[in-house]
């Protein structure tokens, strides 16, 4: 164990307090507006890439930084951007999911194509995975890729599409062998959404936001080298993006901020003139919370440290989707029953329009889009079968006999 | 930076829990337990013999010179052999008191003896641990009175260390006048408490810490690690024979590790639990490394361990039924261990409040 402030670590401090005197004023508002980049964040994405503050161990051939894994750096760098509470660059499926991806299965061409501009913020990613009839049975996929000469030709319907309304570009999961068994038939497709035959059209969710997409493919032309893989590798690629997709949805760094930002919200909130952080059964909700977020926070220091040695973290990287998003609900249920009765008045801006919501109406949507996390990305059932099965060796859940093409 | 182990604690934890696995099969811990007076006189020489008593007394006066993180890998191995032994307080509080308070003179005289198992010191809080119960005391010079009961690992041991609220510790010898030791029928019966009373008993006194508030808070601190480490043993230990036992029990034709409702509560106690091992030995480390962040680590991980492990022993008898219920399996000892382990030196709401105070979010 070692978490020593060597002379490197307080160094990189030194630079990071230097960087933010001088650039801090020029950040975006921390927190996840989600809605496409506007100039001010992108000048502020390319100065975190220039810096190695986002993005750090991305090679500097494909645009990175180029630094070495390690875990204190990390940790200080996401630290202090917090604590200065400028935004620490765009959380983004394309950054926190395709990129780790391409880096770990892509070809050379794709990563040398694909990962500077994605990790600069310039082109914005959604993921082509759940359909109507595949949403926890993800392998059921039956949107079709057909061969026709140098092209895919994609047919089929996606749902649950995060930012499809804005994005450039999807990685797609599609049906490119009907004949094969289910999880083996599936292919990993990178395309543009301004391709004809593209049809995207917003879901309203129950935060008033239409945050979702569901969009149709009518004979859409994707070159074929544009596959991640080979044809029937899907599945594989499509898990080693969901891995990462677990990992950013239980970063503890976001809930850290969340305890501080509810203490100081306990603070000014008062009933009857007492104020609800001296109040016993507000308090001690928040106190079990932040245990919990400091125990979720040395485990991912834990993981990080054995992903920068190679090691495979097996049933203590299953946990983290489930862990982390279970827990961020429970502290957004928390804000918003201490905002109480106060903060009913519910006033959501389309995020298109960049207005922002009040912070009331923030914790309300957040509270609901918490719940949708619990349920997306493999829900809370999915990732307790993934970790008695593949964590604790209990036995899976019976297969279908049925083959998964239905024509 | 590296949040992990080393190899030599790793080596520790290996032969730890290869000794234990060796002296300690179920119907031998069954008959300790039933005896209900703790760990036997061999197995605390054989644990000295193993170094475990002497882990954190410094290498100059016969110890290993290790820190709390070496303790606290010692702890999460004895908790999941459910080890009939007395460790937080002889082999953990003790000598870091000794260490922090003691004299020059004193550290030289007991140092060594405490490294060598030959004094088992128990230690007594007269107070500001959290715990109910009775805990009082004054030292009047060189003389102890007063009452403290629920103290840990007692029995079989040769001196009672009480630490005052002012911060000053007290030894007494056990078998002396005008100290008495009255164990009692305790939940855990592998580690009974006691109730301790000091008339007029003749103590010597530790005085020669600079700060010595904060110096009995660091020792109970480091105690309340120990406990929580304890605890992660004990419910991961309830956790393993859960899935075991789920992958044997049939019903319906099928084990019942089959089916979802058993797996998913099998997948809750792991998802609870794996992070409490990095939160442990994160608030272990800080105890040695991190001074500003201990306090507060120590508070939340003795807290959050009580409640992960209050989850786990519910759960993990669930999935084992009817049989969970009984004395049959041993279970119960493991139940035992973790309810006890909650509420020694502060339950949890009692450390979350401590962890409230120490960030300023309200005055004690």
């Amino acid at each position: 164990m070692d978490l020593s402030y060597s002379e490197k670590y307080r160094a990189l401090q030194a630079e990071l307090a230097a960087f933010l005197a001088e650039h801090g004023a020029t950040s975006p508002r921390a927190g996840g507006v989600r809605r496409k980049p506007d100039a001010r964040t992108l000048a502020w994405q390319r100065l975190l890439v220039e810096r190695g503050y986002t993005a750090r161990t991305v090679p500097t051939t494909y645009g990175g930084f180029g630094a070495e894994p390690d875990v204190m750096e990390t940790a200080i760098i996401a630290e202090t951007l917090s604590r200065a509470g400028v935004s620490p660059g765009i959380m983004s499926q394309g950054i926190s999911m395709l990129v780790p991806t391409l880096l770990e299965v892509g070809t050379e061409a794709q990563r040398a194509q694909w990962i500077g501009p994605t990790i600069r913020g310039e082109v914005i990613w959604c993921q082509g995975y759940s359909e109507p009839g595949a949403g926890s049975d993800l392998a059921n996929v039956q949107t079709k890729a057909v061969r026709d000469g140098d092209d895919f030709v994609v047919n089929g319907q996606k749902i649950w599409t995060s930012s499809a309304h804005y994005a450039d570009w999807m990685f797609l999961l599609c049906r490119t062998e009907p004949d094969k068994p289910k999880h083996q038939g599936l292919s990993y497709l990178l395309l543009s959404m301004k391709t004809p035959g593209i049809e995207v059209r917003p879901l309203v969710t129950m935060t008033g936001k239409a945050t979702f997409n569901e969009v149709f493919f009518t004979d859409v032309r994707v070159p074929a080298d544009q596959i991640v893989m080979g044809r029937g590798d899907g599945w594989a690629v499509a898990n080693i993006t969901l891995k990462y997709e677990r990992m950013m949805l239980g970063d503890a760094n976001k809930f850290m901020s969340r305890v501080h930002r509810i203490a100081r919200l306990m603070q000014s909130t008062q009933i009857d003139g007492v104020r609800l952080i001296d109040m016993p059964e507000y308090r001690d909700r928040l106190l079990k919370l932040q245990g919990e977020v400091m125990a979720s926070k040395y485990h991912q220091l834990r993981l990080l440290t054995e992903q920068a040695k190679g090691i495979d973290s097996g049933i203590r990287r299953m946990v983290v989707k489930l862990y982390g998003t279970e827990m961020g609900y429970r502290l957004s249920s928390l804000a918003v029953d201490v905002y109480g009765a106060a903060g009913l008045a519910f006033d959501p801006h389309d995020d298109a329009t960049g207005e922002e919501d009040d912070d009331a109406t923030a914790w309300h949507t957040d509270h609901m889009y918490d719940l949708g996390l619990i349920i997306g990305g493999g829900s809370s059932q999915i990732q307790k079968n993934i970790i008695s099965e593949r964590g604790l060796g209990m036995p899976r859940e019976p297969k279908a006999a049925a083959p998964a093409n239905k024509g | 930076m590296d949040f992990a182990l080393t190899e030599e604690q790793r080596l520790l934890d290996e032969s730890l829990r290869g000794y234990l696995a060796r002296e300690l099969p179920l119907d031998r811990l069954k008959a300790l337990a039933k005896a209900g007076t703790g760990v036997s006189q061999t197995h605390w020489r054989d644990l000295a013999e193993l170094g475990v008593t002497g882990l954190l007394v410094p290498a100059e006066h016969g110890g290993a010179g290790l820190g709390v993180l070496d303790a606290a890998v010692a702890a999460e191995a004895l908790g999941h052999a459910a080890a009939p032994v007395a460790f937080a307080g002889p082999a953990v509080m003790a000598p870091l008191a000794v260490v922090s308070m003691a004299s020059a003179s004193q550290q030289a005289e007991w140092l060594p003896k405490i490294a060598a198992g030959e004094m088992r010191i128990a230690v007594a809080f007269a107070g500001g641990t959290g715990q109910t119960g009775t805990a009082t005391a004054t030292l009047t010079g060189e003389t102890l009175d007063g009452r403290i009961e629920g103290v840990m690992d007692a029995a079989g041991a040769t001196h009672v260390l009480a630490i005052m609220p002012d911060g000053k510790a007290a030894l007494v010898a056990a078998g002396e006048g005008g100290v008495g030791v009255a164990m009692r029928p305790t939940l855990d019966r592998t580690r009974p408490l006691a109730d301790v009373t000091f008339a007029g008993a003749r103590a010597q006194v530790l005085d020669a810490s600079n700060d010595a508030v904060a110096a009995a808070r660091r020792v109970r601190d480091a105690g309340r690690v120990m406990l929580a480490a304890d605890t992660l043993g004990a419910a991961q230990a309830m956790l393993d024979k859960a899935v075991a036992y789920a992958g044997e029990r049939v019903q319906f034709g099928r084990v019942i590790a089959s089916f979802q409702a058993i797996k998913h509560m099998c997948a809750d106690m792991a998802t609870e639990l794996e992070p409490c091992r990095a939160m442990v030995w994160f608030a272990a480390h800080a105890q040695d490394a991190i001074p500003e962040e201990a306090h507060i680590a120590a508070c939340h991980t003795k807290a959050h361990l009580a409640e992960a492990g209050r989850f786990v022993q519910t759960k993990a008898t669930e999935v084992h039924g009817g049989m969970g219920f009984t004395e049959l399996m041993g279970l119960e000892l493991w139940f035992k261990r973790i309810s006890r382990d909650r509420h020694m030196l502060g339950g949890p709401e009692r450390c979350r409040h401590e962890a409230a105070v120490a960030q300023g979010w309200i005055t004690d």
